[in-house]
């Protein structure tokens, strides 16, 4: 299939390359950028594995075309980490204990982040509502739930915004 | 540098690498020149295969080669069950179907090509033309006469008559005579459905052949690496030396990567054939029908006992489906880890279990987080609520009028295995203090006034865990032994290096093992490797499974461990000039007793083992020690697990409002670990009882075929979850501990049903099958409503009458 050329920025770093058109953002991120970060969980959005930031915003990068990313700025779990020092809701993972095999890790920081940027106050029911798009099977998300509350008190409590 | 001890909530070394991108899982791993595989699997539940024509496929672009089930079906063996029981039939099962396809999904030919999406498009371009047979999913009707036979031929020409692969039983007391007896008999008809384990990350492989030396290297997706690079060598003959099974991160398993796998012999055998790297990842749809299934019972219980509340026998007939074909562990979990399971925590003397086991056109099944213990917990627990509503009691009351007294070492019970240590009325206890259950039963009163449906369900479950003494293990069909190892290296600089036999998959053994070093050592947390997963880098080992990971690996740390001390006291004796057992070995020093100030390092005499210059006569150089631990007994974690429930009277949804879990797993290394999968557990728990469930039409396909139509746990379905511990410590092992992995699996489903069915008790339910979906409650509630209208009507009629 002829590939096209699109132009677009992963992790702060401006990108330009050549893609199929079928190829979906994720595998474009994963087998062209070796940004393998990003996990496919399901490939049909369905288990949020595979969730980056595009324009601020969480999405399923296994239901993005390539093409469709042109020119727009994407944010994968490796970008949210600035100058090797975690970013709050990271580092509440850790202390929380918020993840075991790690496996949807990736998705979960990233779609709490999106939520804190939004709204960085969130109840424990907007919390369980915002991460129901991510599957987690080894925490029965009590864990991360947490994690998320203590990356908002961080916030709150004067410390750099959420990356 | 962190000092930790035992029972710290030491922060998981392994969390920097997994949140910020840098696990590294199969489907992360690329090697120059890789090829990608991809397999044509059988649209039929049950057929026979007449041709495979590969000439389209093989001409498309990026196709390199491909395989079908006759082409290697010399070089791909069968793949073997590896617990044998008595009379167990034992089909064929080629990795590659050759004749016939047993179940949708049942893989036909292996194509391999440059890129993964090309390896897909020409697996959908081989014509297979199939002469569809009648299919067969249901376990009880499978084994009827006239049904299709899945392995035709008799026993001894390996097939399996009826569709029976066994028939077991296990007995304690005399069932027969104790329900003669008894004042009251419940029956019941369990189902207890099949469910898809769903570990995040699907399957994957990578092997890779290096023709001039003959080594296969084979990253997988696996829980034990070792048992499968054993039974690769022993299924495709290849030298098992010349086999490196290496498991990586390894993204959940709960049981579905704990076997050996068609696609890990077929891409293995690919990469000998083409001396080229090959890769194979699942897909999420895949993984559905070609990773293992869990549950899947069709019951007949009773359970009989007196008017006072006293419990005394459990009775049961069980048609367990197995699925296609035999999966590894497949005939233990049915049987043996549900059967002497029946007794509970109770004083209950007389046990009678049948089981069937059946094949059926469907996904193999084999264990599933808890495998086998919760099938018996929730009929268990499930019937004791029925006999307590039978006679009239509260279903604590009869609990705890039932319950074995408090024991240290040792209880036998009816169906022939010795507890280890136990105090069950401790647990439950505990959770009653949590709960306020005189609170919540003046609130649900008041609740049912405004027609609001509350309901409260317990279990008082109890595990087997810490598989396993190998030699009982061996006695009831074992293939391998169930020992773990361990290897710590002390390096010249008293750093360590420990390899352990076990092979997590998201149980943090990087940090727990390095709290049971630092603990003994007096080193820091940071100064310990832990090696695992890797067969060229450690001696033989089990696996992670069965909550066995630190009960046993963490026992063989332990002795490896304590004789690397014996070693250093020993030398530092020597090196000090004072009788051995003069020296204390306390927080990393080697102390003379009384003379505070005469003393040397850990790292001191490490070096010192290594200079060798100073050793006393006939000590050897060099400071590490290897153990072997194999266990006396099984350990048994117990505890009370308590939901309350919510039930919309319109609509049949059920909320599940609180959740109080009380476990006793021994010791506890890291109290965040624990409770980290004590929560996982009871979300599957729950999730079996409210949404999960595997479906099939009856000509065999799957109808829950993807995430899209499964029903996995959501955050929104869960309120914080309240867990507590008491601690028995298990007298089995040095450690003191029991297992932590499973407990939630094991005792959420059955309180949840119990809290469902109190919920709707007034209107006269006694049972709901799981999942307790909002259609079927719903249905339920209208049912019973439906009843009492009739009943109402029925008797002012008769009073017009």
């Amino acid at each position: 299939m002829a590939k096209i050329p699109i132009q677009f920025t992963v992790n702060g770093e401006p990108r330009e390359m050549m893609v199929e058109p079928a190829w979906t953002l994720l595998r474009t991120l994963r087998d062209e950028l070796l940004l393998t970060g990003t996990k496919e969980g399901c490939s049909n959005g369905n288990c949020g594995a595979c969730t980056v930031l595009v324009e601020g915003r969480s999405v399923n990068s296994c239901l993005v075309l390539a093409p469709e990313a042109d020119g727009l700025e994407v944010t994968t779990v490796e970008g949210i980490a600035r100058n090797g020092k975690l970013s709050h809701v990271q580092e509440a993972f850790v202390q929380e204990g918020g993840l075991q095999c790690g496996f949807c890790t990736p998705g979960f920081i990233i779609s709490a982040t999106a939520l804190l940027r939004r709204n960085p106050n969130p109840t424990e029911e907007e919390i369980r509502l915002n991460l129901a798009g991510n599957l987690c099977r080894c925490t029965g998300y009590d864990k991360i739930i947490k994690a998320v509350m203590r990356a908002s008190a961080a916030m709150a409590s004067g410390g750099a915004p959420a990356t | 540098m962190t000092m930790v001890g035992i029972n710290e909530s030491v922060k998981r070394r392994e969390d920097p690498r997994l949140i910020s991108g840098q696990g590294k899982y199969v489907d992360d791993i690329r090697l120059p020149g890789m090829l990608h595989l991809s397999l044509v699997r059988s649209p039929h539940a049950h057929a026979r295969i007449k041709r495979v024509d590969v000439s389209r496929a093989s001409k498309m672009d990026g196709v390199v080669a491909i395989f079908t089930g006759a082409d290697l079906q010399e070089q791909l063996g069968s793949l073997p069950a590896g617990w044998v029981l008595p009379d167990l039939k034992q089909p064929k099962h080629p990795p590659l179907a050759v004749d016939k396809v047993r179940y949708v999904g049942d893989a036909v030919a292996a194509v391999v090509a440059s890129a993964p999406y090309l390896a897909a498009d020409a697996a959908r371009a081989v014509k297979v033309t199939y002469e569809s047979l009648p299919a067969i999913v249901d376990a009880e009707k499978a084994t009827k006469r006239g049904a299709p036979i899945l392995h035709e031929g008799n026993a001894d020409a390996g097939g399996a008559p009826n569709n029976v692969a066994f028939d077991w039983e296990v007995n304690g007391g005399d069932y027969a005579a104790a329900a003669k007896k008894a004042d009251v008999v419940v029956r019941e008809r369990i189902v207890n459905q099949r469910l898809i384990p769903n570990a995040m990350e699907p399957r994957g492989v990578v092997a890779d052949y290096e023709p001039a030396s003959g080594q296969l290297t084979m990253w997988t997706s696996t829980q034990i690496p070792h048992l499968l690079r054993l039974l690769f060598a022993l299924v495709t003959g290849h030298p098992e030396h010349k086999l490196r099974v290496i498991a990586p991160d390894v993204g959940g398993g709960f049981g579905s990567k704990l076997y050996i796998y068609a696609e890990e012999v077929i891409t293995g055998i690919v990469a000998k054939q083409l001396g080229r790297p090959v890769k194979w990842i699942e897909g999420r749809q895949e993984n559905y029908l070609a990773t293992t299934h869990g549950r899947d019972h069709i019951t007949d219980v009773e359970i009989c006992g007196n008017k006072d509340g006293t419990i005394t026998g459990i009775s049961c007939e069980v048609n367990a489906n197995l699925g296609a074909y035999l999966s590894t562990f497949a005939p233990l979990i049915p049987t043996i880890l549900f059967g002497i399971m029946l007794v509970g925590v109770y004083k209950l003397e007389n046990v009678k279990c049948k089981v069937r086991g059946a094949f059926t056109n469907t996904t193999p099944v084999d264990a599933y987080r808890g495998a086998g213990r919760p099938e018996a917990t929730y009929l268990v627990e499930r019937m004791v609520d029925r006999f307590a509503d039978a006679v009239g009691r509260d279903p604590v009351a009869v609990r705890r009028k039932n319950m074995i007294p408090a024991f240290k070492r040792g209880k036998a019970v009816a169906t022939g295995v010795k507890y280890d240590s136990g105090d069950y009325k401790k647990a439950l206890d505990k959770a009653l203090e949590m709960l306020d259950y005189p609170k919540f039963k003046v609130e649900q009163r008041a609740a049912r006034k405004e027609g609001k449906l509350l309901g409260i369900g317990f279990s008082t479950y109890i595990e087997i865990c810490g598989m396993a003494p190998s030699a009982v293990a061996s006695s009831l069909g074992a293939g391998a032994g169930l020992w773990e190892s361990s290897l710590v290296r002390i390096h010249p600089t008293g750093k360590a290096t420990v390899y352990t036999g076990t092979s997590p998959h998201g149980q943090g053994h990087y940090t727990s093992m390095s709290q049971i070093v630092s603990s003994q050592l007096g080193i820091p947390m940071e100064d310990v490797e832990v090696v695992h997963g890797d067969t060229a880098a450690q001696q033989f080992g089990t696996g992670t499974f069965g909550s066995r990971s630190v009960v046993v690996g963490g026992s063989a740390l332990y002795m490896s461990l304590q004789k690397v001390v014996a070693k250093a006291r020993k030398l530092a004796a020597h090196q000090m000039g004072v009788p051995e057992k003069q020296v204390q070995f306390a927080n990393g020093r080697f102390v003379v007793e009384d003379v505070p100030d005469k003393s040397m390092s850990f790292p001191d005499i490490a070096l010192q083992c290594y200079l060798a210059k100073d050793l006393p006569k006939g000590m050897e150089p060099g400071l590490e020690a290897v153990s072997f631990f194999d266990p006396e007994n099984f350990t048994w974690p117990f505890g009370c697990h308590v939901a309350v429930v919510e039930i919309d009277e319109e609509t049949g949804d059920t909320k599940l409002v609180r959740y109080v879990g009380v476990d006793d797993v021994g010791k506890v290394i890291n109290p965040m670990i624990v409770d980290g999968m004590v929560h996982g557990g009871v979300a599957q728990g729950v999730g079996q009882a409210l949404v999960e469930q595997a479906v099939y039409s009856n000509d065999g396909q799957l109808l829950s075929g993807s995430m899209m139509d499964y029903a996995v746990p959501t955050a929104e379905m869960f309120p914080n979850f309240e867990t507590a511990r008491t601690e028995t410590p298990s007298p089995t092992n040095p450690l003191g501990v029991k297992g932590a992995g499973e407990t939630g699996t094991i005792a959420a489903s059955p309180a949840v049903i119990n809290a469902v069915v109190d919920a709707l008790s007034h209107l006269g339910v006694t049972h709901i099958d799981m999942p307790a979906t909002s259609e079927k409650v719903w249905r339920l509630i209208q049912g019973a409503k439906e009843e009492r209208r009739k009943a109402r009507q029925g008797s002012r009629n008769g009073r017009k009458r």
